[in-house]
């Protein structure tokens, strides 16, 4: 099988996006986070960057379970929490998301962790203006391109520090950024309900996916010369798919045109315009 | 003059804000003065930023004595020659990405960037006009030519700036990082340099770079600005990823030595590519270049 290159520089990497964190929230004038912790990785992973980034007092970890949440991902967002020492507050969000949940006794898993997801987000931009500090997001690179995520739930933040870093490089920069241990190793997952894991979910595991994505995103590969690399070919078109179906979350929603000039077609600035 | 003392400044800018910009340049310029450079290098787009979209109009300058942002430039420029990035909008109204001499109160040359990257995460084109034209121009240093960025990516520019008789090629860029891998230098740095490098051994000249650092968006600009010299010798290097003002002296009597050694100019037989060339233009072959 052709190789895929996912080793980074981490020294490289913390400067680059600490340092991106840095001017994206200071040139709006802030100098505060806030950040939803889950136990899990890619979150611990962003806590270090922005910790890194803006000095751990101006950080504010939010660890917000549902009652059917493990203990094992507050505990890991508890471990997160005492290795960087950042501000932190528990925000149970059972009492938010109960009473939709009980309008429909059929209510699928699906719906079920999206409004915990949604639930979240709330909590977090609500947060966001108490402490005066901008949301900073946690996906990575794997689950924003497979679409693993809710649109406007765990999706939403001011700004992305990890989102181009797959899941194997987001390993690799939080063993050298001091996460812990356990929070590294264990199996991914949404803990949306019990005993929920990404890679049983998605059928693959994020190290095979992260290998295929590198020749196929990065390297510009054909679906043909992935499988002649040595991916079956099953996979690779699942994939493709499952990409092609989520570009929806990763875009903007699209705008009817009428006018001379519309936002996002001919009306283009960055969002650090003027600053 | 065989000594030159060059200050490369490597900054930030602020996106669409001229003014904040003009005031950076003329501290940066005071500082490089004070500590006695002759010629201080600023990046692409210096005065303006670099992702500047639907801010490109409004942003444009000429660089004439009654523009507001280059009258102070010209009268700093009195005591130490410049480069400045900038908007150019010519008398039809279009718009260029351009570099600006400025020497003893006057503008010695302006260069339009020729190349306009539209492609990968780039859209230059959509926004600038190209430029037509490639000059080396005299300064008090000898004969120059500037080139921006993707200009220097192709080949073509700096030779024709080489046979034009420029003996120190001042480049600028904003170059956008790219391809971390497990490298302690992004891939984009590692091209750069070997290019640069290579452009000092192949055309026996002193080759000095300013890039850009800061962040526009996700964005980030790797900085890493460096000179090198006829002998394709590392004189000086800037740090990656952070501002700076980097000085470095110039002993201008290495391009009799290196050429001394080493002929290449003096061999450079252009009437040769000159036939060749109008050779592979003319023909109807598809599968040569168009002569574009």
């Amino acid at each position: 099988m052709t190789m895929s290159n996912l080793d980074i520089n981490t020294t490289l990497a913390t400067k680059i996006l600490s340092g991106f964190i840095k001017s994206e929230l200071s040139r709006v004038g802030f100098t505060r986070a806030v950040i939803g912790l889950s136990g899990g990785i890619d979150s611990a992973l962003s806590l270090a960057l922005v910790a890194e980034a803006i000095g751990k007092e101006n950080v504010l970890a939010l660890r917000m379970p549902y009652k059917a949440s493990s203990q094992d991902s507050l505990d890991h967002a508890q471990l997160c929490i005492d290795e960087f020492c950042v501000q932190s507050l528990t925000i149970p969000i059972t009492e938010m998301a109960d009473p939709l949940i009980a309008l429909d006794p059929d209510m699928s898993k699906t719906r079920k962790g999206n409004i915990m997801a949604r639930c979240r987000m709330i909590v977090l931009y609500d947060q966001s203006e108490a402490f005066g500090g901008l949301v900073i997001g946690t996906s990575n690179k794997t689950e924003i391109l497979l679409g693993y995520s809710t649109i406007f739930g765990d999706s939403a933040s001011a700004l992305n520090p990890i989102g181009d870093l797959y899941k194997t490089q987001v390993r690799q920069l939080s063993r050298a950024m001091g996460v812990p241990d356990e929070i590294v190793d264990k199996a991914p997952s949404a803990d949306l309900w019990a005993d929920q894991t990404d890679e049983s979910e998605l059928g693959f595991t994020y190290a095979e996916v992260d290998k295929l994505f590198y020749l196929l995103i990065d390297q510009r590969y054909s679906m043909n010369e992935c499988v002649e690399a040595g991916f079956d070919e099953a996979f690779v078109q699942a994939v493709i798919k499952r990409v092609r179906q989520n570009q929806f979350k990763r875009m903007m929603p699209p705008i009817a045109k009428v006018s001379n000039r519309t936002i996002g077609y001919d009306f283009l600035y960055l969002r650090d315009w003027g600053t | 003059m065989t000594k030159m003392k060059l200050a490369l400044a490597q900054i930030n800018a602020k996106l669409g804000d001229v003014d904040a910009n003009l005031e950076k340049h003329l501290n940066l310029i005071g500082e490089a003065t004070a500590r006695g450079s002759d010629l201080i290098l600023f990046p692409e787009l210096s005065l303006t930023g670099y992702t500047l979209q639907d801010i490109t109009p409004t942003v444009a300058h000429r660089p004439t004595a009654d523009d507001p942002v280059f009258r102070p430039l010209l009268e700093a420029s009195h005591e130490i020659d410049m480069v400045v990035g900038f908007v150019d909008e010519d008398e039809r109204h279009r718009f260029y990405i351009a570099d600006a001499y400025l020497s003893q109160g006057k503008v010695l040359h302006v260069h339009h960037k020729v190349y306009l990257p539209t492609y990968g995460l780039f859209d230059e084109g959509r926004f600038f006009a190209w430029g037509d034209s490639i000059r080396a121009f005299d300064t008090r240093f000898g004969r120059v030519g500037m080139l921006i960025c993707e200009d220097f990516w192709h080949i073509s520019p700096p030779y024709l700036l080489w046979l034009d008789g420029a003996d120190i090629l001042l480049l600028t860029s904003a170059s956008p990082g790219r391809g971390l891998n497990n490298d302690s230098r992004l891939e984009s740095a590692r091209w750069v340099e070997h290019t640069n490098q290579a452009y000092a051994n192949l055309f026996t000249s002193f080759v000095a770079h300013s890039n850009r650092v800061g962040y526009e968006d996700g964005l980030h600009f790797w900085g890493g600005s460096t000179v090198y010299d006829p002998n394709g010798e590392l004189l000086a290097k800037a740090p990656y990823q952070e501002e700076s003002l980097t000085f470095v002296d110039l002993d201008l009597n290495q391009l009799h030595r290196t050429r001394a050694r080493l002929p290449l100019l003096r061999d450079e037989r252009t009437a040769l590519v000159e036939r060749e060339l109008g050779r592979i233009l003319g023909s109807n072959d598809r599968r040569a270049h168009t002569g574009r």
